[in-house]
């Protein structure tokens, strides 16, 4: 009796075999536009700003306050996964997803507190990215002030 | 695109300078790459066991190297924001600021640029993000992740 459960092996494999494939193309594609898009957005911003007069670098501050501001607003109306859905990484890789990372899981706390609720809970997935991003930013500098 | 500019004429000069001020063909590198960096994450998702949470950890974490390397630049200068918008762009960030402060304070500023370049930013999200917050409703998942 051949048992498609009997080795991890076996398992995976008849788990992929029956689990539907994505439609890897289809996907790229959509991630491919509505991530252009929000850069767009981002860019149409920064010229925006430069035309004010704003220099380079407080240009793009601009740009990312008012997209994570966007992105937060959307995720609270209750918009940005319906986006998301569609997008996939779209709008998970600009910085939108970051923004959705944080606001979301600190509204479905919001009912244990706002101190450990929504304080605690906001950097359940932002936390690791704030951390390893760091960590990473200050091993590099060590390496230029050491090395270069 | 001519009509687009004829009504912005006609609610004022200043406008129209803004838009001929606009790089059309760098709004189109900026679409590519930053579209073409989604379509990384979206492979990695989609080919890959990768929860989102660790792709997010992984471009930051790219991003800090290249743009420690200083390649990144290059793609900043040919894309603009098609590659500061993405998370790629925000490790860049961290690792230009340590570099930079790095350079004007020594071995302390490894410790204090990253947090310093983001720190601007950060300040307005936790406002952003609070009032989203005070104002959201749980009535189902919102998350993409």
């Amino acid at each position: 009796m051949d048992n498609p459960m009997d080795t991890p092996k076996k398992y995976s494999d008849y788990v992929d075999k029956k689990s539907p494939n994505s439609p890897i193309f289809l996907n790229c594609i959509k991630a491919f536009f509505i991530g252009g898009f929000i850069c767009c957005i981002g860019q149409f911003i920064f010229f925006f700003c430069k035309s004010k007069g704003l220099d380079t670098a407080a240009s793009n501050t601009v740009v990312s306050i008012i997209l994570i501001g966007i992105a937060a607003l959307l995720t609270g109306l209750n918009l940005f996964n319906k986006i998301g859905k569609v997008a996939g990484a779209g709008s998970l890789v600009p910085i939108t997803g970051f923004a959705n990372s944080i606001v979301s899981p600190a509204i479905e706390y919001k009912s244990e507190g706002y101190i450990m609720g929504v304080g605690g809970k906001m950097f359940t997935v932002a936390g690791p990215v704030l951390v390893f991003g760091i960590s990473a930013s200050v091993i590099v500098g060590m390496i230029y002030c050491f090395f270069v | 695109m001519q009509l687009v500019l004829k009504i912005v004429e006609c609610k004022g000069g200043k406008n129209m300078e803004f838009l001929q001020s606009i790089d059309w063909s760098l709004m189109l590198r900026c679409f590519i790459v930053g579209g073409l960096i989604c379509v990384i994450g979206q492979i990695l998702i989609d080919k890959t066991k990768l929860t989102s949470a660790r792709i997010l950890v992984l471009f930051v974490t790219l991003g800090v190297i290249l743009g420690g390397l200083g390649l990144y630049q290059y793609v900043i200068d040919f894309a603009g924001c098609g590659a500061t918008v993405p998370l790629t762009g925000f490790g860049a960030n961290l690792a230009k600021g340590a570099i930079t402060e790095v350079q004007n304070s020594g071995l302390l500023g490894a410790f204090v640029g990253g947090v310093k370049v983001a720190a601007g930013r950060n300040c307005c999200r936790y406002l952003f993000w609070l009032l989203s917050i005070y104002y959201g409703k749980t009535k189902n998942k919102k998350t993409i992740i």
